[in-house]
Order: C-alpha cells, then sequence, then structure tokens
C-alpha cells in the first residue's frame, strides 16, 4: 500500500480526526463527568473545523451554536447541579462483559469499515465548490427539494417542545 | 494601498490581526479608567485623579500591583480547569472581533479590515458569544469553592436564556438586510433612508423594526457580558465575588481584562449592526453634492467607528450606575417571557413586511408594518395586565404612624 501525498488538506484533516477521535476516547475513559463534558465539547470543535474544511461552513457553526454553546453548556449546568465527582471504581477486575463488548464494538468497526474503507482509499483532496455549503445554497435547497421533510422536522421540533413543557410544568 | 495587495496573504493576515489585538490589548485599561471616572462623576464623586494627569496611569499603577501580588492557589482546586479557565475566558472577546468592519471595503483599509469576511458572519458572532459561558462555569467548578459554583451555575442559566432573544433580534436584522455578512449589514445601512429619503442614510436604529431589535440586542448584550444589573455570577453581596472568588494575582486581570474587552467588542457589533457601522452621520454625502465630505467620511472611518463603540460602551456604564442588580427570578422572566416574545414577534413582521413589500410595493408594505408594530405594541401590553405580576415585597423602614421615641430602659429594673 503506498502512501498518498501529503497536501496541505490531507494534514489539516488528518490533525482534525486524529484530535476528534481522541476526544472521544476521552469522552468514555475520562472519569470525571466535567472532564468528560469537556472532552466532548473539543469534540465538536472538531467536527466543526472537519465541516469547514469540506466547505460546509453552515453546518459548522450551526455544530457549535447548537451542540457546543447550548446543549453541552446545560450538560455542564446539570453536571455541576448534581456536584457529580470524579467516579470511583465501579468496574469489577473480572468482568465478562468488557471482553465481550470489546469483540463487538471491533466486530461492528470492521463491518463499517470493509464497506466504507475501499471508496474513500484515494481521496486526498476536498471536491465540493466552495459554495457548495454556503448558508445561501442550503436555503434555496431546504426550501425547494426538501421543504417537506424540513417542515416535517419543525413540527418534530415543536412536539417535543410542547411535550417537555407539559412534563415540567405539571400544574396550570 | 498596492503594497499591502501585493503583500504574502499569510502576512496580511498577521497584519490584519495584530492591528485589531493589539488595539484591544492596549486599550482595555483606557476602558477601566473611563469606566471609573465616568461612573464617579455620575455618583457625584471624583473617581481615580492621582495618577499622572485626570488619573490615566491609575489603571497602569492597578496592574503593576496585580502583577506583584502573591499568587494564591487554593489547595484542593481541580488543577487543569482552574488554569485553563481565565484564558478561555479571555479567547472569546478577540475571537468575536475578526468579523468587525471598521473600515470600508474600498479605499484606504481595503484589505485591513475585517480579519475575516465569512459568509456566516452573524452566526460566527453568536457562536463564539455563546462560547464565552464557558470560561465562567469551569471557572466556577474548578474553583472547588461553592460560591464559585454558584456563580458558574448562574452564568450558564443566564447565558443560554439571553443567547436565544439575541440570536432571534439579530435574525429581524438578516432578514431586512439579506445577507448573513456583517460587512453587508454595513453597506445595507448606507442606502436611502426608509428607501424614500436619498441624502440620508437608512441605519438600522430609525426602522422600527430595528429600534425594537436593538434595544432587545442591548439588552441582551449586558446580560451575555456579565455587567450591572445584570452581574448575578458575581454578585458581591451575596457570592463574595462569585466564579472569580479563588482566582489572584494575574489570573483574576485576565478575568477582568477579558470582560471590558467584551464590553467593546459587543459595543462595535452594535455600532456595526445597528449604528451604521464607520460612517460619521446618517447622511449621504454624495447626494448632497459634497464629496469632500465623503472623503473625509471614508479616511477617517476607524475613528468614527471607535467613538461609536465608545459611547455604547458609556452605555454599559450608564446602565450600571443607572440600575441595581436583579434579582433571579427577574432575570429569567425577563429573558424568557419579555425579551424573547418580543424578539419573535419582530422577526415576524419584519418577514411579513418583506413579503407585503414584494407583492403591494414599498408604500402599503410601511404602512402595514407600522400598523402592525402598533397592534403588537396593544397586544403585548393587553398581555402584560392581564398576566400575574411578579411577586412584590413591601418593606415598611419608618412608619409613620408610630411616635418616634426611643424607651430607654432603666438600668436599675433591667438588672433585676
Amino acid at each position: 500500500m503506498q502512501m498518498p501525498e501529503l497536501t496541505p488538506n490531507l494534514m489539516f484533516f488528518g490533525a482534525l480526526a486524529g484530535l476528534a477521535a481522541l476526544t472521544g476516547v476521552g469522552v468514555v475513559a475520562l472519569r470525571d463527568p466535567v472532564r468528560s463534558a469537556l472532552s466532548l465539547v473539543l469534540n465538536f470543535f472538531m467536527l466543526a473545523g472537519l465541516y469547514f474544511s469540506l466547505n460546509a461552513e453552515f453546518l459548522g457553526i450551526a455544530q457549535i451554536v447548537v451542540y457546543t454553546g447550548a446543549i453541552m453548556v446545560l450538560f455542564l449546568f446539570v453536571i455541576m447541579l448534581l456536584n457529580l465527582g470524579g467516579q470511583k471504581q465501579s468496574i469489577e477486575p473480572r468482568d465478562f462483559k468488557v471482553p465481550f463488548s470489546l469483540l463487538l464494538g471491533f466486530g461492528l468497526f470492521a463491518l463499517i469499515a470493509s464497506q466504507l474503507f475501499q471508496p474513500l482509499m484515494h481521496i486526498t483532496k476536498v471536491a465540493t465548490p466552495s459554495d457548495w455549503g454556503s448558508p445561501q445554497n442550503l436555503g434555496v435547497t431546504l426550501f425547494t427539494e426538501y421543504v417537506w421533510p424540513f417542515e416535517l422536522a419543525s413540527v418534530l421540533l415543536l412536539l417535543g417542545l410542547v411535550g417537555s413543557i407539559m412534563l415540567a410544568k405539571r400544574r396550570f | 494601498m498596492e503594497a499591502l495587495q501585493n503583500l504574502n496573504p499569510w502576512l496580511l493576515a498577521l497584519v490584519r490581526v495584530v492591528l485589531i489585538v493589539g488595539f484591544l490589548l492596549s486599550i482595555v485599561p483606557g476602558l477601566i479608567w473611563w469606566e471609573r471616572r465616568l461612573l464617579s462623576w455620575m455618583q457625584d464623586r471624583i473617581g481615580p485623579n492621582r495618577v499622572g494627569p485626570y488619573g490615566l496611569l491609575q489603571p497602569i499603577a492597578d496592574g503593576v500591583k496585580l502583577f506583584f501580588k502573591e499568587d494564591i492557589t487554593p489547595s484542593s482546586i481541580d488543577r487543569l480547569i482552574y488554569f485553563v479557565a481565565p484564558a478561555i475566558a479571555l479567547f472569546p472577546a478577540f475571537t468575536l472581533a475578526a468579523v468587525l468592519p471598521w473600515g470600508p471595503a474600498q479605499g484606504a483599509y481595503a484589505y485591513l479590515t475585517p480579519i475575516a469576511d465569512v459568509n456566516i458572519g452573524v452566526l460566527y458572532m453568536l457562536a463564539i458569544s455563546s462560547l464565552g459561558v464557558y470560561g465562567l462555569v469551569l471557572a466556577g467548578y474548578g474553583s472547588d469553592n461553592k460560591y464559585s459554583l454558584l456563580g458558574g451555575l448562574r452564568a450558564s442559566a443566564q447565558l443560554i436564556s439571553y443567547e436565544l432573544a439575541m440570536g432571534v433580534s439579530l435574525g429581524a436584522i438578516v432578514l431586512a438586510t439579506g445577507s448573513l455578512k456583517i460587512t453587508d449589514m454595513v453597506v445595507a445601512q448606507e442606502g436611502a433612508l426608509w428607501g424614500l429619503i436619498p441624502a440620508l442614510q437608512n441605519w438600522n436604529l430609525f426602522t422600527p423594526f430595528g429600534f425594537v431589535a436593538m434595544v432587545v440586542f442591548l439588552i441582551c448584550m449586558v446580560a451575555e457580558t456579565n455587567r450591572a444589573p445584570f452581574d448575578l455570577p458575581e454578585a458581591e453581596n451575596e457570592l463574595i465575588a462569585g466564579y472569580h472568588t479563588e482566582y489572584s494575582s494575574m489570573k483574576f486581570a485576565v478575568f477582568f481584562m477579558g470582560e471590558y474587552a467584551a464590553m467593546l467588542v459587543f459595543s462595535g457589533v452594535v455600532t456595526a449592526v445597528f449604528l451604521g457601522g464607520y460612517n460619521l452621520l446618517p447622511v449621504n454625502w454624495e447626494a448632497m453634492n459634497l464629496g469632500f465630505m465623503q472623503r473625509v467620511n471614508d479616511l477617517g472611518a476607524p475613528v468614527w467607528f471607535i467613538g461609536k463603540s465608545a459611547f455604547v460602551f458609556s452605555c454599559y456604564v450608564w446602565l450600571r450606575a443607572t440600575l441595581p442588580r436583579l434579582r433571579y427570578d427577574q432575570l429569567m422572566s425577563l429573558g424568557w417571557k419579555s425579551l424573547l416574545p418580543i424578539a419573535a414577534a419582530n422577526l415576524i413582521l419584519v418577514a411579513s413586511w418583506i413579503v407585503v413589500t414584494e407583492i403591494y410595493g414599498a408604500m402599503i408594505g410601511w404602512g402595514f408594518l407600522l400598523g402592525a408594530m402598533f397592534l403588537a405594541t396593544l397586544f403585548f401590553l393587553a398581555m402584560q395586565r392581564s398576566s400575574r405580576a411578579l411577586e412584590s415585597r413591601e418593606l415598611l423602614l419608618v412608619d409613620e404612624a408610630q411616635p418616634r421615641t426611643i424607651e430607654l430602659v432603666d438600668p436599675g429594673k433591667a438588672v433585676s
């Protein structure tokens, strides 16, 4: 197998993807819930960077606004409100579930990789035009081609909103 | 400006970044001095006037003092989070300034401003300003102090609440401009006033929807930068100093610097989005055959921009001198029950105004907008009257009916 030529784009992708994977591992492996949440924040940043490098600016910035700016702040809020300390050792030393789940995890990874790896092998640069993910293009696409799924998704969001208010406010 | 054009793009970008960051870093002491002086004048005091002329060197003396203070690090902190938090608090202010245009795109300041004219300008702004809360929350968590923790908790809840109204109020301007770029917003404000008077500029402040959006944005902006009357995260009479209680010496100074830089940068955002950006006066000089004034206007662009930002910054101080701190439930109900509905109604009105203008023409469009805004105001007033008022407490300090005499206890009787 020959190594692909190192373009700046590829190096950028490699750095972002590597950090995203590392922080992803951190989310699961770190014992302190706040640190775990913070590596999720970093992970979202790396994902946003990947979106930017694929010319999907709107998606990238929406990722930061919605996930890092709002949802993760709420996560941190809840963790701090409950004042969760570092987790004590909760996994028993000889747990048959650990090797089993590792096996299943690698199996799933292999299954996905076997399908995805081959077509992605020699891609070194971005093929999308530079205004592909611009707000204008995204808006036009959403409101012409995908207008019904878009409206359905907004109805779904509204349902979620009303439902959460119903749950939170039992007394009227 | 040809020399700049031929410069290596990386070097050019570096020049732009250094200009903004250098300016922000060097202006922060001046801002602190100006706040203290203005606040003193408003409170009928003199304020710092001893160090240097007019007390101008006071912030430098304070800086030196902070620098040489003992740096106390509590023993039970979460070290990584504790040390990283001040840096995170400093970062959004400087990053936010990247999209602010402080001069026209053509002419003397071409290639210098803004640092990045991204086509998601407003969204970028909202994204970065929403990251500002991390510094506060992490400082509150990492300090391992219950007052700090409470400050961090308050900061996260407050910022989440006010971010929404802020985004929606900016959405109205985005709709009216038809672009997310901040540079486009400034250029759109140079058009004829209300589309009718070509001699004057159509600053968003002068349009009805722009005025409403600006009021909402100003309130949200004060809440986002944690300034009085929204400074609950550092409410000193309840929480000692809130999230930065455990920070001393330079780490505290970094929080302080980030706060002032963020205030100035948000003032710059108001200037660019609502106050016509780098234009001196809302007048189209060329439409009045005053080309000379147009050149003055373009050449002095940074001065006008900074001047307007300084005015908005002074409004921060004005608010701080005028209003007492809100109670926590008042803060939440102001954000969710007043600002968010007003901003959302404003957004809907602007959208329907655009549709009506497209179909029936400009005059009917303006008539529709004014009528609809009047009806919406009536509706809001009626809603407010019918809704349950916030809990209010009465406290009797001096009862006029009671005789104001002090009963002296006979010491002989008291002993028995």
